[in-house]
């Protein structure tokens, strides 16, 4: 097996803050390194995960957390893949542990977020389609949402009350949780009753823009054992692939999708094929599953998850969410941690945030929201410009 | 004074004032037909192609609608938009092209409204403006329902 340990898990609160984003990741790295039991001089490796929106330092996120926590010669690496920019950092330090580069390895995201819409870099760059679909159509985060939500709405017939009823689940969850952003329930009736944002999409489904940082210890299984971490949860499956072509489905921040003229669409869609990848890798599949974390950057995203995670067919997402098989207490709970839903997106620490919860519930030390016997639980997330993201963690 | 009538991205639709004849216009590949808006004047991006010429193309006046959505608050910049003026919520349309198997995002045309659009229902590619300065009117493209033709 392929598999490295996660000697510690740690994070910084979500919330807005209106601090830097080293100081979140750097206390989410100290808190990591106390939970593992290790001092930052064992560290041989740090791996960022970037941020576009903390200027230089934030381009360079492993260089800036390995200063702020005290230069001591390790090795570094920055990495941006949007989104899924921790999933990519995660994997950089897998592939370095296991081709022995390093033993142990720090892995950190944290970001600072701006209050409303995410925008564009600045400048007149009309070569960049990130540029060009603010310029050209006005279309934020949050209009592709809603595209995605109608279309579901019109396909399989799901309903605005399925929406908020994920509100309410990851609401319930992110109450329970201490790193949570919003710690307090949420009605059906208050998510009705927000405002509408993105036609059929109200506030209270839209996740938030949150300050916040999270943080991981990995290790070799042989360090794990000579450190005496007992039964590590360990990572056993990293997928960051790509799209294939065509795209069919509309992405943030395309104009327009692939052409299937020339080639007929793949079998899998993009999500779909975020864990195949994970599972085949693990040697798992959605039935060995305990629990999963992924990206609700909208509450109608949630469902198409569970589609893509094989936690149900295809257009059975808000059936599986009505039976409450995927609360807390259910039988596969999603979001436990109350996804983003409760903490709002913090991009480059999302994704180890995502695995920060999945080890605490493996370990069994996840309180009032512990998933019961949780043996295995994956993560799915997908980034901006065609990045998958998806870990496997079991213990 | 009249403002000058400038494409806000050039080459991606025609110019002139016809209804009738505006298109969005992409690129086909020479070698594998693929088709590209918006368009792709120096790759192919087939992986089985090892790229030909790219000419450009111009797409279907009609598509079904894929899906949309109401923006109800401002976008930032740069979509050009007056902050000290009371915000019009528009209309995006993402539409499908039966011909060229591919959906393209778009906005409806003014006054048009969710509640005038329904997934699958037929549209038509026109021309619009999509904001003016003081000597310029930024033209773009804008999806209007077939059945609301004047």
């Amino acid at each position: 097996m392929n598999d490295v340990a996660v000697l510690g898990a740690g994070m910084h609160p979500w919330g807005k803050w209106g601090r830097s984003f080293v100081e979140y990741g750097t206390a989410a790295a100290r808190a990591a390194l106390a939970d593992a039991g290790i001092g930052w001089q064992d560290v041989r490796s740090v791996v960022g995960a970037d941020t576009v929106r903390g200027g230089y330092p934030g381009y360079v996120a492993g260089a800036t957390f390995a200063r702020a926590l005290g230069w001591q010669g390790a090795r570094v690496t920055s990495v941006y893949a949007a989104c899924a920019s921790g999933a990519q950092a995660i994997d950089t330090a897998r592939a370095q542990i296991l081709a022995g580069m390093a033993e142990v390895v720090l892995v950190v995201g944290a970001d600072s977020a701006p209050k409303g819409f995410f925008a564009p870099a600045g400048g007149d760059r009309p070569d960049d389609p990130d540029w060009l679909r603010f310029r050209l159509l006005g279309a934020t985060n949050p209009a592709y949402f809603g595209l995605y939500a109608r279309r579901r709405m019109a396909l399989h017939g799901d309903t605005t009350d399925d929406f908020a009823q994920v509100k309410v689940k990851n609401a319930a969850a992110g109450a329970l949780n201490p790193y949570a952003r919003y710690r307090t329930a949420v009605s059906a009736r208050q998510v009705a009753s927000s405002p509408v944002v993105a036609d059929p999409l109200r506030l209270l489904d839209i996740c938030a823009t949150s300050d916040g940082g999270a943080a991981l210890v990995l290790s070799s299984m042989a360090y794990a054992r000579r450190h005496g971490a007992g039964v590590p949860v360990r990572i056993r499956a990293v997928s960051t692939v790509t799209p294939t072509y065509p795209r069919t489905v509309l992405d943030l921040p395309d104009i327009a999708t692939d052409s299937a003229v020339a080639v007929d669409p793949p079998a899998l869609g993009f999500g779909e094929s975020i864990a195949r990848a994970a599972y085949e890798e693990a040697g798992l599949g959605p039935d060995d599953l305990s629990l999963a974390e992924v990206y609700d950057l909208s509450t109608a995203l949630e469902l198409q998850w569970y589609e893509d995670l094989g936690l149900c067919g295809p257009g059975e997402g808000a059936k599986l969410l009505r039976e409450g098989a995927t609360a807390l207490g259910g039988r596969i709970p999603v979001n436990a941690s109350g996804g983003l839903a409760s903490f709002g997106e913090a991009v480059p620490a999302q994704a180890v945030a995502q695995v920060c919860e999945l080890t605490w519930q493996l370990r069994g030390t996840a309180g009032e929201r512990q998933v019961a016997g949780a043996r295995a639980g994956m993560t799915a997330n997908q980034g901006l410009f065609g990045h998958g993201s998806a870990v496997v963690a079991v213990r | 004074m009249t403002r000058v009538r400038r494409p806000v991205v050039a080459g991606w639709f025609t110019e002139g004032d016809g209804d009738r004849e505006f298109r969005l216009l992409g690129t086909r590949c020479g070698a594998c037909t693929a088709v590209f808006f918006p368009r792709e004047d120096s790759f192919c991006r087939n992986p089985g192609c090892t790229g030909g010429e790219l000419a450009e193309v111009p797409l279907s006046k009609r598509g079904r609608v894929w899906s949309y959505t109401a923006g109800r608050y401002r976008p930032p910049a740069p979509y050009a938009s007056d902050p000290d003026t009371e915000w019009e919520p528009y209309t995006l349309v993402a539409v499908e092209l039966e011909a060229e198997r591919m959906v393209v995002l778009g906005q409806a045309v003014p006054g048009v409204t969710v509640e005038d659009l329904s997934v699958g229902a037929e549209v038509e590619v026109v021309p619009g403006i999509l904001s003016e300065d003081a000597d310029t009117a930024w033209t773009t493209w804008h999806w209007r329902p077939v059945e609301v033709d004047r």
